[in-house]
């Protein structure tokens, strides 16, 4: 384990190196120990793929006790005590959710560049695609967008060199080897392969993302016929 | 009740943002300057975190319909009350019916305006701020609009007090001010301290040199997320795809046409760029008001002593703080 300032207001704290369900297990584990009783001077922990993110006030850690030249070595350390000594925490267990995406015209404008890459047909992209079984990692980068792990190695395509401007909303991409959804209109860089109608962000709900992390996830291919009716419907 | 006679080109409600919901990809927002923000509510007795008016570029026209205490800090905007100018950093009384107007701002690009008691509008997930792209907190999640009325929060006794004595002395504005850019150890005019980010190793040496060497100019491709720089390119030492990790408002990412971007308070929560630096928390105001072309030069610190410059500023606010609460005493 490492830990690692991301500028003056947060430290990284590294649990692996890779993407895999191991390294994940150990990120949902350290940020349940890390949020299960306040740090002091901590404000927020964010969970990716292989680090959970403590943000801090230094101001805060500086009342709480840390010599003001030494805010993160006295963080650390209180970083690494916690995870030696976890308390214990309830597991949660994720849910299978079911994603109709249709992977046709305008909603899939990169679809081409991922099969071209592939060196397989559109068809066969897609048919991989949905055959696959997913696992979120994280929700983040914008409301409710999931990350998701389980992208077949053959369908991994690096992201665009500049982002888009705009990617609209239920946009499902692939960037490196990553698969995700675009919740909301948002600037992006990955290769836009369909689109959902269903919304993943839903503020007046607690929690406020149809996916949390540790949900497994299947994509089902639809038609545009069906895409527009149950947006119509949602 | 204010009523909003016309709305500027980018006027939102923000507090001090919203933190806590990172882990659903809500992105944490608030006043851009939040020292900006900070100042002009305390310049009107309110709590550092009441709602404040952002306002960019042009700013807005706003009717009053009571008298009570504004402050504006930020840019410097042609701002006037019935056609008088009306003053930056400092308490400004206006009277029911009275016009208050924010032109083109003249140089930079952003101010915020605190009035006495804060913007009330709901809080959504413990905050006033706009969350335009997922319409969410201020009002509607959306910027003001012409129509638009706004309602403010009981003004606070030190607030009564400062107005009746402006009243009393038959003055606009107090004589005094506090200006933002004096609290704490601010950088030299287009410089900003930037530390090593956790990528810093991926790039060549060359390009390490460059990023704190060069003159960056601000593209138009720059909004409350982040702003995009144009200069030497930056190259990684080898072709690599970073894993998804956390950002943070300063992170100065490198997507691969090698061109930084300068990620703002509404920043995402998460990126896939590589970090090359982090600018120090108290310079990034500095990126909420480079206009189209404005340069900007980049000068490595610690995190010590960044760290140093965030703690100055707090015990500096704090007696801006003391001073105000003592003017009464």
């Amino acid at each position: 384990m490492q830990i690692t300032p991301l500028g003056d207001q947060a430290l990284l704290v590294e649990l692996g190196q890779t993407i895999d369900e191991s390294t994940h297990r150990k990120v949902q584990s350290a940020w349940r120990s890390l949020a299960a009783e306040p740090l002091p001077g901590v404000t927020e922990l964010v969970p990716a793929y292989t680090t959970v993110t403590a943000y801090y006030d230094p101001v805060q850690a500086v009342q709480a006790g840390a010599p003001a030249g030494q805010i993160v070595d006295w963080l650390s350390d209180r970083l690494r005590e916690r995870l030696k000594n976890p308390p214990k925490t309830a597991k949660t267990k994720g849910r299978m959710v079911e994603i109709p995406v249709c992977y046709e015209g305008e909603f899939a404008p990169d679809l081409g560049v991922v099969a071209k890459q592939a060196k397989l047909t559109p068809a066969e992209v897609i048919k991989l695609h949905t055959k696959t079984e997913y696992l979120v990692y994280l929700v983040g980068f914008a409301p409710g967008f999931p990350y998701l792990g389980g992208l077949p190695k053959i369908l991994a395509t690096p992201r665009h060199a500049k982002p888009r401007m705009v990617v609209p909303a239920g946009s499902v991409g692939i960037g490196g080897q990553q698969t995700g959804i675009y919740p909301c209109a948002t600037p992006g860089g990955w290769n836009l392969i369909g689109r959902t109608p269903l919304a993943l962000f839903r503020p007046a709900l607690h929690p406020p993302t149809l996916l949390s992390a540790g949900d497994r996830v299947k994509f089902r291919a639809i038609t545009r016929e069906e895409f527009l009716r149950q947006e119509a419907g949602a | 009740m204010i009523t909003v006679q016309q709305p500027g080109l980018l006027t939102t409600v923000q507090d001090l943002g919203r933190p806590g919901y990172q882990q659903y990809g809500v992105v944490v927002g608030g006043a851009l300057d939040a020292l900006a923000a900070r100042t002009a509510n305390l310049l009107v007795g309110n709590e550092e975190n009441a709602a404040v008016l952002e306002m960019a570029q042009t700013g807005p026209a706003l009717c009053f319909s009571q008298s009570t205490l504004v402050a504006w800090c930020g840019a410097d905007f042609d701002a006037q009350i019935n056609g008088e100018p009306c003053p930056r950093d400092r308490p400004v009384r206006v009277a029911a019916g009275d016009v208050l107007r924010f032109g083109l701002a003249r140089r930079g690009l952003r101010a915020w305006l605190a009035i006495a008691g804060g913007i009330d509008v709901p809080l959504v997930m413990g905050s006033r701020s706009t969350y335009r792209r997922a319409g969410l907190g201020g009002l509607a999640g959306r910027a003001l609009q012409g129509t638009d009325q706004l309602s403010c929060g009981d003004a606070s006794e030190w607030s009564q007090q400062i107005l009746e004595k402006l009243l009393a002395n038959g003055q606009r504005a107090t004589a005094w001010s506090v200006r933002p850019d004096t609290i704490g150890r601010p950088a030299r005019v287009g410089v900003v301290r930037a530390m090593r980010g956790p990528e810093w190793e991926w790039f060549t040496e060359p390009a390490q040199q460059a990023f704190f060497q060069a003159t960056w100019v601000a593209t138009k491709e720059a909004d409350r997320m982040g702003v995009r720089l144009k200069g030497p390119g930056l190259a990684l030492a080898q072709p690599r795809e970073m894993i998804s990790s956390a950002v943070n408002a300063g992170v100065v990412q490198i997507p691969p046409a090698g061109q930084p971007i300068v990620l703002l308070p509404s920043r995402q929560s998460v990126g896939g760029y590589p970090r090359l630096a982090a600018v120090a928390a108290v310079d990034l105001r500095h990126f909420t008001q480079l206009r189209l072309g404005d340069s900007i030069r980049f000068e490595e610190i610690s995190v010590v002593g960044a760290q140093d410059l965030i703690l100055t500023q707090a015990r500096d606010l704090t007696r801006v703080r003391l001073g105000l609460s003592r003017l009464l005493a």
